[in-house]
């Protein structure tokens, strides 16, 4: 593996947001309007509801925790579709660059992308609402890095699809999300679910995630277990997804859409 | 004479529709070599195949002595390729394109490559332009310098003076003359542009229905065809199958 290309497929990311204004813009503005929008919902809900009076901010912390993995997966994506879009794929995968290399500088980028948007949003929580994130702690880190690893995996497993079935699998690049949100009880107990969904949901990091969230920040306490939960299955679909996209390159050489690949 | 490409056997099937059918030529060091064909006829397939973009049905490829399939990276470090099909990504400017390419590539003393590159395809005054604000020529350059920013000792062309004004072309191919004869590179050339080709190529290999039906230099081919110029044997070849 080598430290040069994987710096080089990451400054053709940072050039082009560095280089566009209105594109850095775009990385603020919606985490900024998500979470100021979701910051009222919170601060409603902290004087309205029985559940959430003695923990302001659980919803708004949940938004915050959320958008990160949104922005991560998506951020994945975008890098990935930007080479459709500009007809560079071919160019890329001519270069002597492995698929491990562009896994990883995809990722380090993401994590960028998803930064940039996010640290601005964090930042006006406090002025605006007096809620920090910061209230869960040390613990804060692990539910941040789990989510991160599954966004990721999420993205990897869409790229794979791009590489497999081209610009076409684009729409179910922006759709995955919203799939998986009603299974991953961001914002309610996962009780709340039909009996199936809570076996679905149990199937996936995010629901031990964010009731981690929400046990800490209602009943002040930590349950490692639902932490070591959620980096188990993130490891396994971690796996899966990587195994994917190799065996999706390899489909695509095979079938002709590294060529073709592109709008 | 070292062959810098050879090819074997080579055959791609997309399911029961064959592509490249049991093809085998070679590239010496220091040649430039013509494939022509009509639209379909399996050249941009032979192309994927040697760039590695396309895994072979069957057949192998060798290039530098390195079987391509177990050799990918090192391989893909000493060879390059420029079509107008393909683009740089449009919102670079043109060093920044050239910087993550040479990034890519690992190429050293980086900044000395790009000025040399500039200083040879007229860039000088477009480095720091956006790439998607140059017109046909300029993008077509600036390809090209990307396409040499390793140094490769393999480069593969697909139509590369396509939509290129009558001086910015003869530009092109002046340079791709001059430089194959300075660094002694193997040029693999498909175009559809039959006096490109005469004037580039010392060997040409003509496909049709993804088999190659004939090859020699373009002035044996025309004599053995009884035509007058390499355009009316191409017309020939591709219009009736019984001479193959």
């Amino acid at each position: 593996m080598k430290f040069n290309r994987i710096y080089g497929l990451f400054l053709r990311h940072f050039f082009l947001i560095t280089r566009s204004f209105p594109r850095v813009l775009d990385l603020i503005y919606w985490p900024t309007i998500q979470i100021t929008l979701w910051g009222f919902i919170s601060n409603f809900f902290a004087s309205h509801s029985a559940y959430y009076n003695n923990a302001v901010g659980v919803i708004l912390t949940c938004a915050i925790l959320y958008d990160f993995l949104f922005r991560t997966s998506i951020g994945f994506n975008m890098l990935f579709l930007e080479e459709i879009w500009s007809r560079n794929f071919t160019n890329l995968f001519i270069a002597p660059i492995k698929i491990s290399e562009i896994i990883i500088s995809l990722i380090f980028t993401a994590l960028i992308r998803a930064l940039i948007g996010l640290i601005p949003a964090i930042l006006l929580t406090s002025p605006l609402f007096g809620i920090s994130i910061l209230d869960l702690g040390l613990h804060l880190f692990f539910l941040f890095l789990s989510l991160y690893i599954f966004g990721i995996t999420l993205g990897i497993f869409v790229s794979s699809g791009l590489l497999r079935f081209g610009p076409s699998f684009e729409n179910i690049a922006w759709s995955t999300m919203f799939l998986l949100a009603p299974f991953g009880c961001i914002y309610y107990p996962v009780e709340i679910l039909p009996d199936f969904f809570q076996k679905i949901a149990f199937a996936l990091p995010l629901v031990y995630i964010f009731e981690e969230a929400r046990g800490i920040l209602i009943n002040q306490s930590v349950d490692y277990q639902n932490i070591l939960k959620a980096f188990y299955l993130n490891g396994i679909y971690l796996i899966i997804a990587i195994s994917l996209f190799y065996y999706s390159f390899d489909k695509a050489r095979k079938k002709g859409t590294l060529i073709n690949i592109g709008e | 004479m070292n062959n810098s490409v050879q090819v074997n056997s080579l055959s791609k099937s997309y399911g029961r529709k064959i592509a490249v059918k049991n093809i085998n030529f070679s590239i010496n060091e220091n040649e430039i070599i013509g494939l022509l064909g009509p639209n379909g006829c399996g050249k941009t397939t032979t192309i994927g195949m040697l760039l590695g973009l396309l895994k072979p049905t069957e057949g192998e490829i060798l290039i530098n002595g390195m079987k391509l399939e177990k050799n990918k990276i090192s391989i893909l470090q000493k060879i390059n390729f420029i079509s107008p099909y393909i683009e740089l990504p449009k919102k670079l400017t043109v060093k920044q394109n050239l910087i993550v390419y040479g990034k890519l590539y690992s190429v050293t003393n980086l900044s000395r490559r790009i000025e040399y590159l500039s200083e040879k395809l007229r860039l000088n005054n477009l480095l720091n332009t956006i790439t998607g604000e140059l017109s046909s020529g300029q993008k077509n350059r600036a390809s090209l310098a990307k396409a040499l920013i390793n140094d490769p000792r393999v480069l593969f062309l697909d139509e590369p003076t396509a939509s290129l004004d009558p001086e910015v072309g003869d530009f092109v191919r002046t340079f791709l003359e001059n430089y194959k004869k300075e660094r002694k590179i193997s040029i693999l050339l498909a175009s559809h542009n039959m006096e490109e080709v005469r004037r580039l190529c010392s060997s040409i290999l003509m496909m049709k229905d993804g088999i190659i039906i004939d090859k020699g230099k373009p002035e044996e081919l025309i004599a053995k065809h009884g035509r007058k110029n390499l355009e009316e044997v191409f017309l020939k070849l591709a219009r009736n199958k019984n001479e193959i």
